[in-house]
């Protein structure tokens, strides 16, 4: 393909990572907002019955007003589902959705967060060094780019938490996990939202794995019935601890429970938690080839 | 469980000591913004806070504002865009000399503070405030407008002053009488997992 055509592409998925960030701050998924009506239809304590209720009076507010459901931005991370044939490299790819997030921030304008780790000096509108952060998936007899923003805000992603088990500790020792990691957590993440949980692989990818579990549409399950299973039963024993919407006491304490898993070594059980809270965020571009794009709220 | 109005900042502390945990409160008057960088100035840089803090109601916030201009004595105008509330567990250290040097009455964030808040907050007369995290867009249009701010340097970490009308609803997280919502609903909490641990 021609230079020209390459940077038309780039300046493309730069306008719907533009897009997708500010959308997803202020229009929050069908799916999403459905598990909330649920989740206060069902609720039965006092103070859970107002922050459920303000929750969905505050989606109302956002939709009525235009503005942002929360105002924490977040970092940016984008999941970039990249087909083999699509005709812009990843290295573009990531400079696109870099510069579509600094345009947002500043065009909108968004509050900015990225700060030096080290000296906690802002360093650009909501990008830095390695930020935003990109998932990469790579997908084979395919020209096309999907791209999902998901911006994760600190409260909830301060309640992560890994442990290694050891096999002896089995599926026992991951349930018992999850359990203390989100009665642990109270309600500083946020609840009720979705228990994102990573089992298998290492250390650093049961972590990566339970950032993708949270950025699936509520509900939805493993592929792995054995897996699925467990989905079901964490998330009836997470409602049965009793901490409630925003901490307060009560019945609805996760939305739902997702979990992503690998294949690890023999001697390998590690568990990794990752905590969306309820306004759990997310917009889908289909980018094609040539460089059309559709939004999809709800993938 | 009781429903209350209170106007901020109060001059009557029994407008506090009526307050009970779990009650519902919405309020109005004035309150004033605040973060982890400014109480790290005031209490660890130990510099004086340039505003008067006396019956103060703090929210704990960073809130997302647009530049309006510069007024002649150098101060910025702002307006807001998106003002929410950031999870208070990390600034619980500053609750005794806030009541103690400086006369507030009421903290308010999101997520409640853990047990070391109690002891402060019965001996100088406070309360915690949980407000809903991440309902930013009704909070926003909560606050009528953003009437001072001070510490401009420490953006978005500065001291603010919001008035607000019909702020709310907030719950009592943590009364002035000993109690905690966020205590009790954990020991409870602890103990279903005992039973629950039991069942695996």
């Amino acid at each position: 393909m021609s230079i020209d055509t390459a940077t038309e592409l780039q300046h493309a998925v730069e306008d719907a990572a533009a897009h997708l960030y500010v959308w997803a701050l202020k229009d929050i998924p069908q799916d999403l907002r459905d598990a909330l009506k649920g989740a206060s239809e069902r609720e039965t304590s006092v103070p859970g019955r107002r922050v459920l209720s303000t929750i969905l009076r505050n989606v109302e507010v956002a939709d009525r007003e235009g503005n942002l459901v929360c105002q924490d931005t977040g970092i940016a991370v984008y999941t970039c589902y990249v087909g083999e044939h699509f005709p812009l490299h990843p290295a573009r790819i990531y400079e696109a959705l870099r510069d579509g997030t600094a345009r947002a921030t500043v065009e909108h304008p968004l509050r900015s967060n990225a700060v030096h780790t080290i000296t906690r000096e802002n360093t650009g509108p909501n990008i830095g060094r390695r930020l935003p952060i990109v998932h990469w998936e790579f997908v084979k007899d395919w020209d096309g780019l999907d791209v999902k923003c998901v911006p994760k805000g600190s409260g909830s992603e301060n309640m992560s938490f890994l442990k290694m088990c050891t096999p002896a500790d089995g599926v026992k020792g991951i349930k018992q996990f999850v359990l203390e990691s989100i009665v642990g957590a109270g309600g500083k993440p946020c609840p009720p939202g979705i228990v994102g949980v990573g089992i298998g692989g290492s250390a650093d990818y049961a972590m990566y794995l339970a950032k993708e579990a949270i950025t699936r549409p509520i509900g939805t399950r493993n592929d792995d019935p054995l897996v699925a299973e467990l989905e079901d039963e964490l998330m009836g024993l997470l409602n049965e601890t009793g901490v409630g919407p925003m901490g307060l006491g009560g019945d609805v304490t996760v939305l739902n429970c997702h979990i992503e898993h690998a294949d690890t070594h023999m001697t390998l059980n590690p568990v990794a938690v990752n905590y969306q809270c309820w306004a759990a965020r997310r917009a889908t571009a289909h980018v094609a080839a040539d460089g059309t794009v559709d939004f999809d709220r709800e993938a | 469980m009781a429903t209350h109005e209170v106007t901020f900042p109060i001059t009557d502390e029994q407008e506090i000591l009526k307050l009970r945990a779990g009650d519902e409160v919405v309020v109005q008057g004035h309150i004033v913004g605040i973060r982890d960088r400014t109480q790290i100035r005031i209490f660890d840089q130990g510099v004086e806070p340039p505003m008067d803090l006396r019956g103060a109601f703090l929210l704990h916030t960073a809130p997302g504002v647009r530049k309006l201009g510069t007024d002649a004595d150098g101060k910025g105008r702002y307006e807001k865009v998106c003002i929410g509330t950031t999870t208070s567990a990390r600034m619980v250290r500053f609750t005794e000399p806030l009541g103690a040097q400086y006369g507030v009455r009421a903290i308010c964030g999101k997520g409640g503070f853990p047990d070391e808040a109690i002891a402060p907050m019965r001996e100088q007369g406070m309360v915690y405030f949980a407000i809903v995290g991440g309902a930013a867009a009704l909070e926003t249009t909560q606050i009528e407008e953003i009437e001072e701010v001070m510490w401009e340097e420490l953006m978005p970490e500065c001291l603010w002053r919001f008035r607000v009308k019909d702020f709310g609803p907030l719950t009592v997280g943590i009364d002035a009488h000993g109690n905690s919502l966020y205590h009790d609903v954990q020991a409870a909490a602890q103990e279903k997992l005992k039973e629950i641990y039991a069942r695996l």
